[in-house]
């Protein structure tokens, strides 16, 4: 039906959807084509480039040392996600139940924390786990710990943060599926002879899929690439593809690299979600990718 | 009747929040039955069936499936099956996977779900619709998917909620025969809510008319509409004219009333009317007949013809009497001679005049 839908849209004339046309030209495609091209230049001596092709950069990152991040980055956003839909599906799905006064409350409550510039928002955990820190004292005063866990710069901090930052969009994007979902289905499944969690696995789950994969592109794309939190919370011991990238750009000057491992990314985190959909074989994922 | 009886509920009460839905059901099903719930929205009939179904757990009362007790058993647990109002139907499964939906839940071989699905498809006529996705079928067909799909594990009890509400005229009355040949045929008891009083008179043999989460009267159709307990029940079934009258004097098996310019008469036994009280009386539209001259020793009253209207083959004549009160004749057939502004003198069969609102039920 949603298909339907989307064919003959009337009143849509060329000229209503040029804005759209030159704003996705100008933001987005000619961003990735610069990108993509300057993956292939030389690096000037001291700044900038030079228009010389080189397959170097590409070649560069065959270094164990990047190649090891890669997998590294990999590994790490897979158990994020991981992480993200075990406290963001049943989240999203009990709100989805809740009464609409409820659901204005949670729904608040998830907003509450975007007010607060995300970075500050990172600098709060850093208080938390540090030595000493809130969670430490926390802990030792309810005597569950002797000393500090000094918790910051390890890796399980780096995973929380993560999970913290990126929760809220599979949160949002499972309710969204999950809203739309007509209960009297789960309730006819019940009815034909199924437990609570035979009809929750072939209905229910089946039903929010869309909005559980979204949830997943959402998380698992932004988590390859973000290297602040990393960089607050793992010190120097979690590098990330994120973190070389910016290193390579802010601080080695060498735009070219930076492409280079950008495109790589983006070309990985493509076919992830490529492989996911073809696995799922869910073609709409809510109208994202 | 106890080694027959396959449901019963005792007195079953329900709230949700402030509002007391049902306020005391009583009801007991033989095999094989089919009987109606019949009211209007918000009468509780839903919620009735959601308890037998097990959506809902009752605050009072009990549930009693041959015999065991089941009220807090869940719904997955109890031999009940469902056609729901919107049908409900899976989605994202075709019409084979929805029909073979509950044999898959327990488990049944491969090879015998086939065989049951393509028997339930049969049974209701969808032959060669396997392959079709809910969202690729009519209304009707949806209708019929959702009745296969809750028959094929043949449940003691099939449970309907207005099934055909969401179907055109014609459709609905070629799926109220289709429904009665498929229940004779399953001999599975049906438990059917509707608010619709000429579906309800068709297809049942017991209705239960129901006004604010009580059973107003349990009875088959005749019962209700020849002989309905009260005036709402008498004016829902078949929009009965109320006449309201003072007693004269009682006999054996009548009773005579006063009634603005004329005397009425209808049959009663059984009860003791004092005189001079208020009786109200239910007179089925066809059972009215119009003179132009009063009969002799007739009973009945003058009224004005106001208004004739002629729809589907049946001539209604809308009469006024006393201070804005109307009465409706209908009768099948040809225009009468009678015209707009005639008096005519009404009289009735005393055995057509029922009175209502015995026991001092509004």
């Amino acid at each position: 039906m949603k298909k339907k839908k989307r064919k003959n849209r009337p009143g849509l004339s060329i000229f209503s959807i040029l804005p759209l046309y030159l704003f996705t030209i100008v933001f987005v495609a000619f961003p990735l084509i610069y990108l993509f091209v300057l993956s292939f230049l030389t690096r000037a001596e001291t700044w900038g480039v030079v228009n010389q092709l080189t397959l170097k950069n590409y070649l560069g990152i065959l270094d164990p040392i990047y190649l090891n991040t890669f997998i590294e980055s990999f590994k790490l956003a897979i158990l994020t996600t991981g992480l993200v839909i075990l406290v963001g599906y049943p989240y999203g799905y009990f709100m989805a139940k809740l009464n609409s006064d409820w659901r204005r409350r949670m729904m608040l409550l998830l907003m509450i924390p975007f007010w607060i510039s995300s970075l500050m928002r990172l600098f709060g955990w850093v208080t938390m786990f540090r030595a000493n820190g809130v969670l430490d004292k926390f802990l030792m005063m309810l005597g569950i710990i002797d000393e500090p866990l000094k918790l910051l710069y390890t890796y399980p901090a780096v995973v929380v943060g993560m999970v913290y930052a990126l929760t809220p969009f599979m949160i949002f994007s499972v309710y969204s599926s999950a809203e739309k979902l007509d209960w009297s289905m789960v309730e006819a499944a019940r009815d034909l002879g199924a437990t609570r969690w035979k009809a929750f696995v072939t209905v229910t789950l089946k039903l929010t899929l869309p909005g559980l994969l979204s949830g997943v592109v959402l998380t698992f794309i932004p988590s390859m690439g973000l290297f602040y939190i990393a960089e607050l919370l793992g010190g120097n011991k979690v590098v990330l593809v994120g973190n070389v990238i910016q290193e390579q750009l802010m601080k080695s000057h060498n735009w070219p690299f930076a492409a280079a491992l950008s495109v790589v990314l983006m070309a990985l985190t493509s076919f992830v979600i490529f492989l996911y959909r073809k696995i799922t074989k869910v073609k709409d994922l809510e109208g994202l990718v | 009747m106890d080694n027959n009886l396959i449901l019963k509920l005792e007195g079953i009460e329900k709230s949700f929040g402030e509002e007391k839905v049902l306020k005391g059901i009583d009801l007991s099903v033989a095999h094989g039955e089919f009987i109606t719930l019949l009211g209007p929205s918000g009468c509780g009939k839903t919620t009735t069936l959601r308890i037998i179904a097990g959506l809902e757990t009752p605050d009072r009362g009990r549930v009693l499936l041959e015999g065991r007790d089941v009220t807090d058993e869940e719904p997955n647990t109890r031999n009940v099956n469902t056609v729901f109002q919107n049908y409900a139907l899976f989605p994202h499964m075709n019409v084979e996977a929805n029909v073979g939906y509950s044999l898959r839940i327990k488990r049944v071989p491969k090879k015998e779900i086939v065989k049951r699905v393509e028997e339930a498809l049969e049974l209701v006529r969808l032959t060669g619709f396997e392959k079709r996705m809910p969202n690729e079928l009519s209304g009707g067909q949806r209708q019929r998917v959702a009745i296969a799909r809750s028959v094929i594990n043949q449940p003691k009890v099939l449970l309907l909620d207005e099934p055909l509400g969401a179907l055109d005229l014609q459709l609905r009355r070629e799926m109220q025969t289709e429904l009665k040949r498929l229940q004779t045929h399953l001999g599975i008891t049906f438990i059917y809510i509707t608010h619709d009083q000429e579906e309800a008179l068709n297809m049942s043999d017991r209705i239960a008319v129901m006004r604010d989460g009580v059973f107003e009267q349990l009875g088959s159709p005749s019962d209700v509409y020849d002989r309905p307990r009260t005036s709402y029940i008498a004016t829902f079934v078949g929009s009965a004219n109320i006449i309201k009258g003072k007693v004269v004097k009682q006999t054996e098996d009548s009773v005579f009333f006063s009634c603005c310019n004329g005397t009425g008469i209808a049959a009663l036994s059984g009860v003791t009317l004092s005189e001079e009280s208020e009786v109200t009386v239910a007179l089925r539209r066809e059972h009215l007949s119009l003179h132009k001259e009063k009969p002799e020793n007739a009973h009945g009253f003058w009224t004005v013809i106001k208004e004739k209207r002629f729809s589907g083959g049946i001539l209604q004549i809308l009469l006024s009497y006393g201070d804005d009160l109307e009465l409706i004749s209908s009768k099948q057939g040809l225009d009468s001679d009678m015209t707009v502004g005639d008096n005519v003198f009404v009289t009735w069969n005393p055995e057509n005049a029922v009175p209502v609102d015995l026991d001092g039920d509004q």
